[in-house]
C-alpha cells in the first residue's frame, strides 16, 4: 500500500539479517509521514549483488523525540526525522 | 619527526611514514588496472572530481536563496534543480533536499548508519561527522551536540535532526545573519560556512565595519576544540 | 534486540565530539576513487560497499578508521566476486 502525507505509521520491528537501512533506534516506534519521495532500487537486495528491482517507495518519516526516547532532555516538541522504505512501514490505527 | 620524539606518555604516534593502509589502497589500484577491472583513466577522473568538491558550491546555493525569494522556493522543491540552475554540479544519482532554517525551527543532519553527506556540493565530511560519537549522539542528545560546537537554541525552538538513512542527501539553509543587508551575494556566500549547512553551527557573523566575515568561511579545525 | 556495530543512532555514550580535521590523504582519495570507478565499471555497488563494512568484526570496526573499512569492504566484496583471489592482496603486499 501507499502510504499518505500526515498518516501515522509504525516502523517494524521485526528482525533482519543482513544488510538494511531502517535503524535500530526506530524499531517498534511511531510517527508520521512528512514527505513521499520517489521509489529507490531495494538496499536490502541490492547489496547482495542484485539489482534491487523492484524499487521501493521511500518516505521521509518524523516522530517525537520524547516517543524515540524515553528520557529525552531537550525541547519537548523536538523532531527526528529519517527515510524509510515502504515494505519498513505498517499502518497505525 | 619521527615518534621517538615525542616523550609524553599518552601522544599519538603522528610519524610522516604513511599507514600500511596507504600501501593496500595502491596496490590494489595496481591489481585492479592490471587485471582490466577499472581503467586507471578513471580512477584519475573520480579522484579529479573528489578534490574539486567544495562547500563553496553550496554556499552559492544558500546566498543565492536568502537574496531570491523565488529562487528559495525552487530549491526547496527540488535542490538538484537549482544546484543545476546556478550551474553547480549536484553529483550522482541520490536527490538533494534543502531544508531551511527559520526562526522557529532549525536542522541538523546526521547519518547514524555510516556518513551519507551531499558531497557533491559541501566536499568531502569532516572527521567528525564519521565518528562515532556524532552518529550515535546527534540523533538521541542533539541539545548536548549543539552545545558543544557552540550553539544554544532559545527553548521555543524546534530542533529537527534528519537521519539521512537512504537515498535522500540534506543540505541545512541556515538563517540569514543581521546586518547582511547590504551584503551582495558573493559576500553572503562567503558567511556560509559548511558547518551551517550541516546545521551545527550559525553562518559567520558579518564584520561590524561590513568588509566580510569575521571569521574564515572556509572549513577548517576550530582551535578551541583540537585536542 | 541486538545492534549491528554500524547502527549507531542513540548508542548510550557520553563521549565529547573530537573536531579534529585532517586534510584526506591521497591514499584515501585514492580509496574513494576507486569504490567510484568499480561503481561506474558496473562491478560494485555503494549497497555492496556497506554490507562489506557492516561485516568487520565489531572490534575491528571500531578501530579502523574510515578509510580502512572501505579498504577492508572491497578486498571483501571483489573477493566475493571472484575478481581478487583469497589472500591475493596480501601476497601482492610482500613482493
Amino acid at each position: 500500500m501507499t502510504y499518505r502525507v500526515g498518516q501515522p505509521v509504525r516502523i517494524a520491528d521485526r528482525p533482519h539479517q543482513g544488510h538494511h537501512r531502517t535503524p535500530g533506534y526506530l524499531k517498534g516506534k511511531t510517527g508520521t509521514v512528512e514527505r513521499v519521495y520517489a521509489s529507490f532500487a531495494n538496499p536490502e537486495t541490492r547489496a547482495y549483488g542484485a539489482t534491487g528491482l523492484p524499487e521501493q517507495r521511500l518516505y521521509l518519516v518524523g516522530f517525537a523525540q520524547r516517543d524515540v526516547w524515553p528520557d529525552y532532555r531537550g525541547n519537548p516538541v523536538d523532531r527526528i526525522y529519517a527515510d524509510v522504505f515502504e515494505h519498513w512501514l505498517e499502518e497505525e490505527r | 619527526m619521527s615518534e621517538q620524539d615525542h616523550d609524553h606518555p599518552h601522544a599519538e604516534i603522528t610519524n610522516g611514514d604513511e599507514p600500511p593502509a596507504a600501501r593496500r589502497a595502491r596496490t590494489l589500484e595496481e591489481l585492479l588496472v592490471a587485471k582490466h577491472v577499472v581503467r586507471r583513466e578513471d580512477v584519475r577522473r573520480m579522484i579529479d572530481w573528489l578534490v574539486s568538491r567544495s562547500p563553496a558550491d553550496g554556499a552559492r546555493l544558500v546566498a543565492r536563496a536568502w537574496t531570491d525569494p523565488e529562487f528559495k522556493q525552487r530549491l526547496l522543491a527540488d535542490a538538484r534543480a537549482a544546484a543545476l540552475e546556478l550551474g553547480l554540479d549536484p553529483g550522482p544519482s541520490p536527490v538533494v533536499v534543502a531544508v531551511e532554517n527559520t526562526r522557529g525551527v532549525h536542522h541538523m543532519v546526521v547519518c547514524t548508519l555510516c556518513s551519507c553527506y551531499p558531497r557533491a556540493l559541501l566536499g568531502p565530511p569532516p572527521d567528525w561527522y564519521k565518528s562515532l560519537a556524532y552518529r550515535s549522539r546527534a540523533v538521541s542528545d542533539p541539545r548536548g551536540v549543539l552545545a558543544e560546537f557552540g550553539v544554544e537554541l532559545d527553548d521555543d525552538v524546534e530542533l529537527r535532526v534528519l537521519d539521512s538513512t537512504a537515498d535522500m542527501r540534506y543540505l541545512v539553509i541556515p538563517r540569514r545573519p543581521a546586518g547582511t543587508e547590504q551584503m551582495d551575494e558573493a559576500e553572503l556566500a562567503a558567511l556560509v560556512t559548511r558547518d551551517s549547512m550541516i546545521g551545527v553551527a550559525h553562518p559567520a557573523a558579518p564584520a561590524r565595519d561590513g568588509g566580510g566575515p569575521t571569521t574564515p568561511a572556509t572549513p577548517g579545525p576550530r582551535s578551541d576544540r583540537v585536542r | 534486540m541486538e545492534r549491528a556495530v554500524h547502527d549507531r543512532g542513540g548508542w548510550p555514550t557520553d563521549a565529547s565530539i573530537d573536531r579534529t580535521e585532517h586534510q584526506l590523504a591521497d591514499w584515501e582519495v585514492l580509496t574513494d576513487a576507486l569504490v567510484g570507478a568499480l561503481g561506474r565499471a558496473g562491478v560494485m555497488n555503494v549497497d555492496e560497499l556497506r554490507r562489506g563494512i557492516e561485516s568487520m568484526p565489531a572490534d575491528e570496526y571500531e578501530r579502523a578508521s574510515y578509510y580502512e573499512r572501505w579498504l577492508y569492504s572491497i578486498e571483501v566484496i571483489l573477493t566475493e566476486k571472484g575478481i581478487l583471489a583469497g589472500g591475493e592482496l596480501d601476497r601482492s603486499l610482500s613482493e
